[in-house]
Parts: C-alpha cells; structure tokens; sequence
C-alpha cells in the first residue's frame, strides 16, 4: 500500500468527475418547482436612492416577485457581519458601519444590490429588471484612497474621512532609534495593484425553504458552508443552525474569493421563504468583476536602515489600504494581521514599525485573495531590500545573506509579534540561486544583448503565516470565531471508511491527500477511503478552506480522529484475541499479539465493532465512529527563494519570462504532484499580478477592466516551464509536520518578476516600474528614462 | 468621453427644418429610435434601443436645451437611462454658421457612462457614438431627399482625432422660413440623442 502513503505522487481521485463533466456544481443542481432570480444593480459608485418603483415590473410575464433592500429592513434583515475586529492606535475599535444585503438608502458601488426579481425563468427575470424604475440622486464617489481620506465625500455618513482603523504594529521608539544610528537610509514608494478575482465558476446560490418544518436549504459556491451558516443564520437572517443547512459541494475556484458571506446567500434564503419555492441565482460575468470581493490594493512608503555592513537596522512602513465600500467577512484582517506581522520577512531586522490606514471607497470590497496580506508584504521587503542593495552596491544576493535568519535561531522571535519556530532560509536560497544557473546569468545576458534584447534576473524570498489559525491567539488579534477544524473517521462495518473533514475542497485534491492519511494511518486501501466535506448537514463543524489551512489544521484532525479509531479498535482486537490490550501492534491496517502470528484484518475488528456478538460491552461502545477537532500551536511558516528570469524587447516592452526557479519548503509533503501544482497555480496568478492583471476604476467608481477585454488573465502561453522544487524542513506546528503550499507562489513570484524587470532594465536607467509591468508600461519606463 | 464634429449641410434650411420637425422622419433617422416625443420648446423625449459591444439595451433619453440665443448657439444636455445595462448622460455646446445657402453646425460633447455601459463597452463607446452621429446623418439625408438627388459622403476620421466630419447635400425643397438655429438645434438634439443613448 505504500503506493499511496503519505509521501506518494498519485493523481487526483476527484478529477475522474471534473474531468467527465460530472462535478456537483451549485448551477448543475435543478429543484422542483425552481424560480430563477436576478439582481438589479446599481450604475452608480454612490447615490442616494430616492424611489424604487417595482409595480411595472412586478406585471411583467413570469415574475413571481420582486424585493428590494426596503422590504429586508421591515423584515429586520441584519447586516452582513465582519468577523476581524481591529482596533486604532488609540484603542478604539474600527468602524463597522452597516451593510445591508440589498442597499436600503445609499447605493456604495457600481455593483450594489438595489432589488432582486424573482420568475419563472431566468430571461424573464433579466427582462423584468429593465423595467424596475430607480430614482438615483447622485452624490460625488470616493475613489481613490487620498481623496477618500480627505473626507470630501463620505462612503458611510457615520465615518469620518472614511477611515475605518488606524492601525500599528511594533516597536515606533525602537524603530525611530534604528533610524538615527543607520550609515543608510533607503526609502521606496510602491503600489501594489488591485486585483479581480477570477474564478473559473462565478458564484451562484439555489436557495430553498420548507414550509411545513421551516428548514432552510442553500446550497452556494462557498469556501466554507459552515462559516456561512454561522454568519448568516446568527447575525443576518436570524435563523437557528438547526433549521439550515448549507451545501457547497463541487466549487470551480475560490482563492479566497468565495470565503466571504455575501448579500446574495442572504437575499435568495430569505426570498426563499417569501415565495416558498426554490430560487436559483447565477452570477453572470460581468456581476463578478463587480461584486466578488478584489484584492490587495495598498500604497505603501518605507524607509529601511542599514550600517556600514549592509545589516538592516529599522524598518518603517506605512500603509494606505483600500477596503473598498463595505467591511467585507475578512477584509479587516488581510491589511493588518496577514501583512504587518509579516515584515520581519526572512531578515533579522531587529526593529519594526509598521501604521496601516485603512479606507473606505465607492469600490467593491476588498479582501483576501491568495495570499492575503503576505504579497504586499513580500512585494514591498523584496523591492526594498534590492533598492537597498543597488543603493549601497552591494550584491542583491549577498545583501539577502548578510541579513537572513540563520537554522540556529529558532525559535525565532521577530519584532512584530509572530514567533518563527522552524525554517532554514540560506537552505532554500542556496538551492535556489543552483537551480536557477545564477551564476550562470551573465554569459545569458551576453548572448540576449547579442539580439538586442534586454536580460534581468530577480530574487525574491519569503515567508508567510498560514494554516490560520492558533484559536487563542486569533482571538487576541480580534478573530470572532475559533479557527480551529474537525474531523470525523466513520469505519463502515466491513472495514471502509468514510472521512468527514470540515475543510473544503474547491481545487486543492483534498480528496486525495486527505485519503492518503488515512489509508496511510489505518491501512486501508485508498479506494476503501471517501472523503466528504462541503455539507453542514453531514460535516458536523468546520472552519472551512483559506489561508492554506486546510492541510495544516484540517489534516491534524483527521490524524487524531484515525488514532482515535485506532485506540478504540485495539480494545475490540485485544478482547477477541484474549489479550492485552497493551500487547497489541497495529500496523498496515492489521492488529497483532507482538511476538506472535495471532492476528486480525481491519475489517474483521470493524465488523465486531457493529456486529458486537464477541464484544467487550461492558468497556465499549459497539460502533467505530470517531470525531475530532484540532486547535494549532501556532501558525505555520512555509518560506522559499524565487528567481525569475526576463528578456525584454526594448523595442515593444514585452516582457518574457525565460525562466522562474522555486524552491519552497512547505514541510512534510503529502502528495508531490499535487503541491507542484499548487506552487504552478499559485506562481501563475503572481506572474499575472506582476504583468498582467490590474483594475481600474475611473474618477467616478466606474470598472472600467470590467471584463475580459480589459483585464488580462494570465494563459498557458504566458507562462515558461516552472522550475518547482521543495527544500524542507519538517513543521513544528502540527503532528503531520507540514507547514501549507496553497499561497506560497502567488506570494512569492510578483517581486521575482518586477526585480527582473527592474535588473533588464536598469542599464537603461530604468529605477522603478508598478505592476502589472504590461508591454505599454515597460515601453514608456525605457522612454522616459531616455 | 469628448467628441467634436462639424457639418456642413447643403440644403436649404427650410428642406431641412421641414423634415426635422416631423417627429416621425426624426424618428426614422436616429438609428434604433421606437419613439419620440417633443414635450415643449426645449424638451424632447425619445426611446431608443442601442446596441454598444455586447450590451444591448433600451433606452429612454431626455434632452433638454437651454443657454438659446438663436441663431448662434445652445447648449444641449441630456441623460438616458438604460435599465439593468447602466446610464449615460451629456451634454453639447452646439453653434452655427452660415456659408452661403449652406449651414456649418459644429458641436462639442462630453458624455459619461454608467455601470454595464461602462464595464464592458467602455473601449467601444467613441467607436459607437461617431457610428451612430454617422447613420444618423445618413438616414436623416435619405429620409430627408426621398432618396433622390441625395449626394452623401461620411468620412469618419480615424479614431485618433475623435472628428467627424460630414457633408450632407440634400435636394432643395423651399419651404416655410424657419431660422437656421433650429436646424441645428433639432440636429443636435439628434446627435446628442444618438450619443447618450448608445
């Protein structure tokens, strides 16, 4: 069986259904008697709205109704809560201004649900929304950060100047002191550019209610259904956890995008119940550039200090963060607890100081997208500490050496609050300056100069914090809910075994690795192994799928669920074999007396377990169904070097990735085919930031990279062939020793590829370009510089 | 968006202002035009259904003209509200000439766009306005001469200088005097019709 042990590449199980067109998608599912719903948005970034009139629209063919954000109020509809609470510098707790499902008074974005039509059919749904009469009075938007923070126009009448927290981390007199001993100064100004989330499959919800017992059923495209019952069942709809129940079964993509409640989860369970029949929505395309929630978007200025030697003294950030109209589930945690307790990086940087102002804007929310908080961060420490390595002359590898944290200083604590507990960063770094022919680069500069192309090379290391998350500590930081998970190990009589993990699988094969665990810890065959998660009906909790969480503190819980089924088991063999229940071995899925031949198959214990004729019943319960739930010590630190390589044709500004090196440690690998794939996916998405992706919004709030004409994804044709390696140090955070891979690319690749850029480039006097460096910017940088 | 144009119509204002004020030859020469309605001297009410890139919509355009001082100039603002597909709203400085028998009209837009209208036809929206200013004046030309003696040449210049330039020769018709202000007026009206509702 070692064929699928832990450590072994298999393929994926699940991908036989994705791959034959027979995934469960939320829109593949059709109930009796379903009604289609569509949303009526607002065009305006912000406006007053004075009158909906739906009665020429409620008349038209095939609508069965039509709500808007007044009809949720009278029913006392609450607010869609936040679940981080920040507090300012001056402790005060952040603004939370509310944020009705439907707007009730204001529309805040281009985007913003003003009334939801219910008919028969969707075409008649889409046509009755044309009718819907809505008085807008126009007020000016809020759109970039400055300008909110004037406070000129107000996104919440109730928030000054639009800031929602004003918030710090680390030691400000330590770092103030740094700053007056430094030999150096380097001081960087960066962007880091908003993203649209795109996942394959837009998010779409069938929402049902039962009459005649008052249950609730909404299956929706979410990352985590029980977090989603939670939320909307306590703070929104008011509807007890036992009266609904949410299904999230198959879910093409999330990236964090599909984390979050959103209004219409809310809006179709609560129509549901209006009209007592069920109701499908659908986002289409274009309701997805203006609804899910995007990412990133900081502006951000730092100051690093170094001595005479190149060692980093100080560091000074600070940050502007866009959030966006509306406080999304966790857009208060990404700009705060997911970046600045991150920028010790790999570095010893003894003194940290780091203020994030956070803005309300006329936008879309903003929340966490892969990586969340640790590719600004990394974005703006790499970026630096190559600014600081040209400023000083000295080398950008050397600079990285002098500064890293050396395998003999862990645990290591880092100025800003987390404990680093295992790593090996010049490991990583080491193997990846080797894979990538580092030394190799200037004889390939040579030859691209040859053709008159311009060649870089740029680094970039990193750390991050995942498997989110240490419950206790989360809740120091303001997290509103544990973040632990569960696990339940249910062994059918005759030996197979059903898994029930609380962690969701939209993407990330957990089907399989998850199988790998346990067959690999119960002997049993992977094919006698079926994993089920995304049902609050048959999971029986769980925190869900983000923050490369699932492995980490999902993966543990099921490795004590099958050791508790492993102990009880052992019980039932030592009484059948008439033995100690200490004299048993259990190995490879069978139970031995040690030093003897007497032994019993899995399945013939399991049996015995449900068929209890020769059954210690007074010591036992009959069954072999086990829960668990696992709470983390600490965060886990995945770390990894990446390098790219760039040619660039001075004469068209197209960027070329020649070559990307990664080398990441992510400890204890389960299955290596599957983490390459997510260090390729995540990698893919970095390269897309950093070249191709941005959103832009014009003065008034309009998205004017509202479709695939104007924001570029990257494609297959994009990408070079991706050097990925592991270099590992076990993790010390979980029993299964594995640290997280789902983030590691899209945190790491953005400052490989910009340094490269900045490397081609800086012959021509080029000294800083933002993302996405797209053909025109690099043109115009070469130009200008000219 | 901007957008600035002249024309130069080589009618009478009469021919012109005859067919102009006929709502229903109005109504034949703004492209997708279902209705139109003249609600007093300085308001005019339309529906049309437009098409920019993928966004298909209906829309009910109000225009409202104000700062007359005939026969030299205007200024013509207006909002069309397009249901589910978004808004657009503008305005033009429209002013006029006469050159001989002929009248120059010239005009200056700025318009904006709202919500799906932006989203995704923002790129296409210069593109449509001249598309659409361009039919006009050519259905309005045909219309206007009974598709006889008409001599009509569109040049729309490359996307660039965001001009269009027209020479509309229709056949002379004399009829009542009316001054050439409202020709241009009602011209207008029509252009900054057709744009705000595209």
């Amino acid at each position: 069986m070692t064929e699928t042990n832990i450590g072994a590449p298999i393929k994926r199980v699940e991908d036989k259904r994705f791959l034959t067109g027979r995934g469960r998608y939320t829109d593949d599912l059709n109930q009796p008697n379903q009604l289609y719903a569509c949303i009526l948005r607002s065009p305006h970034a912000h406006a007053n709205l004075k009158k909906v009139d739906v009665s020429q629209a409620k008349a038209a063919p095939g609508v069965i109704d039509i709500f808007t954000g007044s009809d949720m109020a009278a029913d006392e509809v609450g607010s869609l809560p936040c679940g981080w609470q920040i507090h300012s510098k001056d402790g005060s707790p952040m603004h939370e201004p509310g944020h009705p499902p439907m707007a009730v008074t204001k529309v805040r974005h281009v985007g913003d649900q003003v009334a939801i039509v219910i008919a028969e059919t969707k075409s008649q749904a889409r046509d009755a929304l044309d009718i819907i009469e809505v008085d807008y009075e126009v007020l000016p938007a809020a759109i970039n950060m400055d300008e909110a923070l004037s406070g000129k126009a107000l996104v919440h009448d109730d928030v000054p100047n639009n800031m929602c927290f004003d918030w710090e981390i680390g030691d400000k007199e330590a770092t103030e002191n740094s700053f007056s001993d430094a030999h150096k100064v380097v001081s960087i100004e960066l962007v880091n550019n908003r993203l649209i989330p795109n996942a394959m499959e837009p998010r779409a919800a069938v929402a049902q209610y039962d009459p005649s017992n008052g249950n609730y059923t909404l299956h929706t495209t979410t990352q985590n259904p029980h977090v989603i019952r939670l939320l909307m069942g306590a703070f929104v709809l008011q509807i007890p956890e036992h009266k609904l129940r949410i299904i999230s079964h198959d879910v093409g993509g999330g990236f964090g995008s599909k984390i979050f409640h959103y209004a219409e989860e809310a809006i179709l369970t609560w129509a549901s119940a209006k009209v007592s029949q069920p109701i499908k929505w659908t986002a289409e395309r274009s309701e997805s550039f203006v609804t899910d929630a995007h990412g990133r978007d900081h502006e951000t200025k730092a100051e690093l200090a170094l001595d005479k030697d190149g060692k980093f003294l100080g560091l000074r950030v600070s940050t502007k963060a866009n959030i966006g109209a509306y406080l999304s589930t966790f857009g208060s945690s990404v700009p705060t607890y997911l970046y600045g307790t991150l920028l010790a990086g790999v570095y010893k940087t003894p003194a940290i100081y780091c203020e994030v102002k956070t803005v309300f804007t006329n936008t879309v929310p903003v929340d966490a997208y892969r990586g969340a908080g640790r590719p600004e961060c990394t974005y703006l420490l790499e970026r630096l500490v190559n600014k600081a390595a040209k400023e000083t002359g000295i080398d950008p590898v050397e600079i990285r050496r002098i500064n890293m944290i050396q395998p003999d200083q862990f645990p290591y604590q880092t100025p800003v609050a987390l404990q680093y507990d295992v790593g090996d960063y010049p490991r990583a770094f080491e193997t990846a300056l080797k894979a990538s022919d580092y030394e190799g680069f200037s004889s390939r500069r040579k030859s691209s100069e040859d053709n008159g192309k311009k060649r870089g090379i740029g680094i970039s290391t990193y750390i991050e914090a995942c498997g989110i998350a240490p419950s206790a500590v989360a809740g120091a930081l303001g997290a509103r809910a544990g973040l632990y998970e569960s696990a339940q190990v249910r062994v059918h009589p005759t030996g197979s075994v059903t898994l029930y993990t609380g962690t969701h699988n939209h993407g990330q094969g957990h089907e399989t690795t998850f199988a790998q665990i346990v067959s690999d810890t119960l002997g049993v065959s992977i094919d006698q192994v079926e994993v089920s998660h995304g049902d609050t009906g048959e999971v029986q909790f769980g925190m869900g799928t983000y923050g490369s969480r699932s492995l980490a503190v999902g993966g543990p819980a099921v490795l004590k669920a099958c050791n508790k089924i492993i102990e009880k088991s052992k019980k039932i063999a030592a009484h059948i074999l008439e033995a100690s229940v200490d004299d048993i071995d259990f190995k490879d899925g069978v139970y031995s007396i040690s030093g003897t031949d007497r032994e019993l198959a899995f399945g013939e214990v399991s049996l015995a377990a449900y068929v209890p004729h020769n059954y210690p019943i007074e010591e036992l319960e009959p069954g072999l169904d086990e829960n668990a739930f696992y709470d983390p010590l600490n965060f886990s630190f995945p770390a990894g070097c990446h390098i790219c390589e760039v040619e660039i044709d001075p004469e068209t500004g197209e960027v070329e990735i020649t070559d990307f090196t990664a080398v990441d440690d992510i400890g204890r690998v389960i299955n290596p085919m599957i983490v390459e794939g997510q260090v390729q996916g995540g990698l893919a998405q970095g390269i897309g930031q950093a070249l191709m992706e941005g959103c832009v919004y014009d003065n008034e709030g309009q998205l004017l990279t509202g479709s695939y004409m104007d924001y570029t994804m990257p494609r297959a044709d994009n990408l070079p062939n991706l050097n990925v390696s592991t270099e590992s140090v076990l993790g010390a955070s979980n029993p299964l020793e594995v640290k997280g891979v789902g983030e590691v690319g899209s945190i790491g690749a953005p400052p490989a590829v910009i340094n490269a850029i900045l490397d081609a480039l800086s012959s021509l006097g080029v000294e800083d370009i933002s993302m996405p460096a797209s053909p025109s910017k690099v043109w115009q940088a070469i130009h200008n510089a000219q | 968006m901007e957008m600035s144009g002249e024309y130069r119509i080589e009618a009478s204002r009469q021919t012109v202002w005859d067919a102009l004020n006929d709502p229903e030859i109005l109504k034949q020469s703004i492209p997708g035009c279902e209705e139109i309605e003249r609600l007093s001297d300085t308001e005019l009410a339309a529906k049309v259904v437009a098409k920019v890139g993928p966004v298909k919509a209906k829309f009910a355009g109000q225009v409202t003209l104000s700062d007359l001082d005939p026969p030299n100039s205007y200024r013509i603002s207006g909002e069309g509200k397009g249901g589910a597909a978004g808004f657009a709203k503008g305005g033009a400085n429209v002013s006029l000439k006469s050159d001989g028998e002929a009248t120059i009209l010239s005009y200056e837009v700025d318009a904006t766009v709202g919500g799906k209208l932006a989203q995704l036809g923002a790129r296409l929206i210069d593109g449509t306005a001249k598309k659409m200013a361009g039919d006009f004046f050519k259905n309005f030309a045909e219309v206007v001469t009974e598709s006889k003696d008409l001599n009509s040449t569109e040049n729309l210049n490359d996307a660039d200088t965001n001009k269009v330039n027209h020479d509309i020769n229709a056949s002379k018709r004399p009829k009542i005097g009316v001054g050439s202000w409202i020709i241009g007026l009602i011209v207008a009206a029509a252009v900054i019709l057709a744009i705000i509702v595209y």
